[in-house]
């Protein structure tokens, strides 16, 4: 299975997804610039964390705009899977392929710390891989990772199962503790805190790979 | 030319003094015009020149089986096997820091990765030293609490934008910082062997090419305002800060990875202090070669600026690179794909000078060599720093009633210099790149390569207490602790890099203190085999005429394999403590530096504590051996506050232990004197360990066990400690939010 990591300017994280996908899940990963109009025949996306155009204004309110993004929602419309973590997730919410928002963390400052997420659904291809309710430990990194929407959409978010992952101990003020959310369709994926720096013992957690075994697992071409 | 007329009050304001004015004259032939006067004046600054410190900077260590690069590059080089090597080297910010907190900061942080990745290395690792003034005194607090939140959220800004993560570090507090707090940034980044770039011009006809952000009028004269006291008038030099865009240094950095990869860049240097005028009259010393260049090609971020204003902006973010005459187009290529500015402005010349025009005119013209290379060298008067006798009715002293030792403890876990950092460090993205091992508040931040099994452990040390009683012993006291943190991870160090900072260097008491602890750096680094491969100095931290105490910080690298680290914690009960380099000894006159004498007697008297530096190796070696066997369930330098703060620090994690002594000395002495070369350790296997350390001829006596929830620590029948962990954990981990919130 074939993962593309998209690469803005000031993506940084990216590094750190392809060596998670590449070297601790043994699959193949490709770097996708940011002005690519196509994707080059990946099997799953990608947006990996960072400040794609510095997010001097709002964070991801650029990039939604950039040339790869239309790829991007393309591939997404076709039920192509897209991960997006951290600054991908505000991207991917920016540009309207998740619902809510991600504002500055309660405290207003910057927090790099792990925390612990609760597993709300399985059904979904970055989740099959666990265990029901499972709790998983990865660190997040953000200074505008408090997610909020309005109630509907959070009832409606719940009601569809499309919480993928709640934080046990809140750490930056999301609403209803929502640490990770997917689309209608289930094939997009918006999470703050970071799988790719929990992919082996030497990171202190391998729980990130869940994640990524999840995706492997639903969609891997020659997968049963 | 210009017409401003040069008059010795104009001299004077550049801070040139009259005889080295007379230098300028007799290099040029001529008198100076004015973008002259202002390109001497910040070369000769004592930022860039260290006219003060060079003289004794020479009698520094700075070579080493492992030294690729040593001091006078833009970063020491170190070989760390595999094809690899890693840049590193710290630099101070401190003026900036105090003027603007947040952007002083942040340029901090982005000028020292510049250094790193301008020798072609991608910056891995960052730490930063940071002093400030105590956040409760009485009239500075609410500004030392500003400038303390100002100062973290800038290196915030600027390293997590960047992508680097910031892995560790010190901070620390004492009324001498009120006026003139100390941010130290130390970086780090790793390279092949083969791809190192250096800051020299070569190749006579050679393009000169100008890359990154735009020439603005900010920071004209930092590099001034660095070599200078502060005044009640310094809060006007805020627009001498420069402002940091660390997106567009993120921009930059992979820029010139990938364009060095083309093969056409001959040198490179990034404009940092003195901007486009140390850029490019360095590299032309160090290349031998003179530079010539058209102001009119620089991108300017402002019309109608000056020769003067456009080569001492120190506008941030920009490079200057020397690439091969006809492969211009290679550059530009790789520039434009990150979209950002790349000019030809010029060219390498065969005559030696620094040749600026400005619509055609020549506007400068100075040998290069002379500009960057014959500063005024001074050997300033200095005298030896007293001895700080010890007060009477100090301690120990029966008529003084001492705290209880309990008591003592809780007030040490609680004191700004000992508690936990946390709400510092959890600010820094400290995990970006997945290479740390070991972060904050570990005793050495370790780094992994993932390219060659190789794992780079770092610490920043430096102690003022001990540098105001003895600014040799506290240097080599400095040198001995960051080598300990590095042995307590099981790492040997190889390398060192070191930020001075001191006062007035006119003043002979404060010039005697920077001689001393030179002396006393080079000692410990040649003995503990830690060649120092660059750094910076720091001269003129005083506001109205109060200096700073001696600080002088020393940052040690080390290697180790990779593999998963030895943390602190206590990881299980029923384990036996070892106080590796045993209990040591401790009088009067060693313990008035230590921080019970700080926190709980509010005194500062006497001698640090005493090193004994073959022994301090030993203990180190043993270390390693015992962290190579795997002998080590835990590992932790005993330093500030000694003892008992060391052991309830190995505690925090949730298992606790139960320590007995059959000790001679007071309490207070037992528990809390900070004499070096000791480090506590937790092992399954206590024989294995003492065979190691009896082997090294140091002691290693068992001192107590692991066991749950709580630290007890008696010395014969007396019990001196007794404390649930949560309790430690809440004061401990508490206690810099309240303070900050007070």
């Amino acid at each position: 299975m074939k993962f593309g990591v998209i690469v803005f300017p000031g993506s940084n994280c990216d590094h750190d997804a392809w060596f998670a996908v590449n070297r601790n899940l043994g699959h193949p990963a490709e770097y996708i610039w940011h002005d690519s109009p196509t994707l080059s025949g990946v099997d799953a996306v990608i947006l990996p964390g960072g400040f794609a155009y510095g997010d001097y204004l709002r964070c991801g309110a650029i990039a939604k705009f950039s040339p790869v993004m239309a790829a991007v929602r393309k591939f997404a419309a076709d039920g192509g899977p897209v991960l997006g973590i951290c600054n991908g997730f505000q991207i991917l919410v920016e540009a309207g392929l998740l619902p809510g928002a991600l504002i500055r963390n309660r405290n207003l400052k910057f927090i790099c710390r792990e925390v612990r997420l609760r597993t709300e659904t399985l059904d979904s291809p970055f989740t099959s891989a666990a265990e029901p309710g499972q709790i998983l430990r990865m660190p997040i990194a953000h200074g505008e990772g408090c997610y909020i929407a309005d109630e509907r959409t959070l009832d409606e978010l719940a009601a569809e199962d499309r919480v993928a992952f709640r934080y046990v101990e809140n750490p930056n003020g999301s609403m209803r503790d929502v640490a990770g959310i997917l689309n209608a369709r289930r094939n997009v994926l918006g999470l703050m805190p970071h799988p790719e720096r929990a992919t082996e013992p030497l990171m202190g957690s391998s729980d990130g790979l869940v994640v990524f075994r999840s995706l492997v697992m639903a969609f891997q071409p020659t997968a049963a | 030319m210009s017409t401003v007329a040069i008059t010795p009050d104009l001299v004077a304001q550049h801070q040139l003094a009259e005889s080295e004015y007379r230098k300028i004259v007799s290099i040029l032939g001529r008198e100076p015009n004015y973008t002259e006067l202002g390109i001497f004046s910040v070369m000769w600054s004592e930022h860039c020149s260290y006219k003060s410190s060079r003289l004794h900077l020479k009698k520094l260590p700075t070579r080493g089986k492992l030294v690729v690069q040593g001091p006078g590059e833009n970063a020491g080089i170190v070989d760390v096997g595999g094809g690899y090597v890693i840049a590193f080297k710290i630099e101070s910010h401190n003026h900036p820091s105090f003027i603007e907190p947040f952007q002083g900061a942040a340029t901090g942080v982005g000028g020292i990765l510049r250094d790193i990745f301008t020798m072609g290395a991608r910056p891995i690792a960052v730490l930063d030293s940071l002093r400030f003034g105590p956040l409760n005194d009485a009239q500075a607090g609410p500004r030392n609490r500003r400038i303390l939140q100002g100062v973290v959220a800038g290196i915030a800004h600027y390293g997590n934008c960047f992508g680097v993560p910031t892995v560790g570090g010190e901070c620390v507090f004492e009324p001498c910082y009120n006026g003139n707090p100390l941010v130290n940034v130390f970086a780090l980044g790793v390279a092949k062997k083969d791809d190192i770039f250096y800051a020299r011009a070569a190749g006579i006809g050679n393009p000169v090419i100008y890359v990154g952000a735009k020439t603005g009028r900010d920071g004209i004269h930092g590099a001034s305002m660095a070599s200078a006291e502060f005044t009640e008038e310094s809060k006007q030099k805020r627009p001498n800060v420069q402002v940091g865009d660390p997106f567009l240094e993120k921009l930059l950095l992979e820029a010139c990875l990938e364009a060095m990869q083309t093969g056409a860049i001959v040198g490179i240097q990034d404009m940092g202090a003195a901007g486009l005028t140390c850029s490019t009259c360095e590299m032309g010393s160090r290349g031998g070669t003179g530079i010539e260049i058209e102001l009119d090609l620089v991108p300017q971020r402002e019309t109608g600026m000056t020769p003067y204003e456009i080569m001492l902006s120190e506008s941030q973010e920009r490079m200057l690179l020397v690439a091969a005459k006809g492969r211009e187009d290679e550059v530009f290529q790789v520039f434009r794909k990150w979209g950002l500015d790349a000019v030809t402005i010029g060219q390498v010349t065969a005559d030696g000078l620094l040749r600026v025009r400005q619509h055609g005119q020549v506007v400068a013209e100075i040998p290069n060599r002379e500009l960057a290379d014959e500063a005024p060298l001074y050997d300033r008067p200095h005298t030896e720093s007293p001895v700080r006798p010890c007060p009477e009715g100090t301690h120990p002293s029966p008529a003084r009633e001492l705290m209880p030792p309990q008591q003592a403890l809780l007030a040490l876990l609680a004191s700004g210099d000992i508690c936990s950092k946390r709400y510092i460090w959890e600010q820094y993205d400290y995990q970006v790149r997945t290479n740390t091992l070991a972060g904050p508040g570990a005793d050495a931040a370790i780094v992994r390569i993932k390219e060659n099994g190789v794992s780079i452990a770092m610490s920043l040390d430096g102690n003022s207490r001990y540098g105001y009683l003895s600014p040799r012993e506290g240097a080599m006291l400095a040198v001995a602790e960051s080598c300990r943190n590095l042995a307590a991870v099981g790492a040997l160090p190889v390398a060192a890099t070191n930020c001075l900072n001191f006062g007035n260097p006119e003043r002979p008491e404060i010039m005697g203190q920077l001689v001393a602890a030179i002396e006393g750096l080079g000692d410990a680094c040649r003995f503990f085999d830690t060649p120092i491969t660059g750094g910076n100095v720091s001269l003129y931290n005083e506001t109205l005429g109060e200096g700073i105490w001696p600080t002088p910080v020393i940052g040690i690298v080390g290697l180790m394999p990779t593999a998963a680290p030895v943390t602190m914690d206590f990881k299980a009960p029923g384990r036996s403590i070892i106080l590796l380099g045993g209990l040591g000894n401790c009088d009067e006159t060693r313990f008035g530096g230590t921080q019970y004498a700080k926190v709980i007697l509010k005194e500062l008297w006497g001698l640090p504590p005493a090193l004994d530096m073959d022994y301090e190796k030993r203990v180190h070696d043993a270390m390693r051996e015992i962290v190579a066997a795997g002998l080590a369930e835990s590992a932790h330098d005993l330093s500030d506050g000694g003892l008992a703060v060391a052991a309830a620090e190995c505690c925090l994690g949730g298992v606790g232990a139960a320590l007995h002594f059959e000790s001679d000395l007071s309490p207070e002495f037992l528990l809390f004197h900070e004499g070096p070369s000791r480090i506590l350790i937790s092992t399954a296997n206590p024989d294995g360990v003492a065979e190691i350390a009896a082997r090294h001829a140091v002691e290693a006596p068992r001192v107590g066990i692991t066991m749950n929830s709580a630290l007890a620590i008696r010395n014969r029948d007396a019990t001196l400690v007794i404390a649930k962990i949560d309790s430690l954990n809440a004061i401990y981990e508490g206690s810099l939010e309240n303070q900050l919130r007070s």
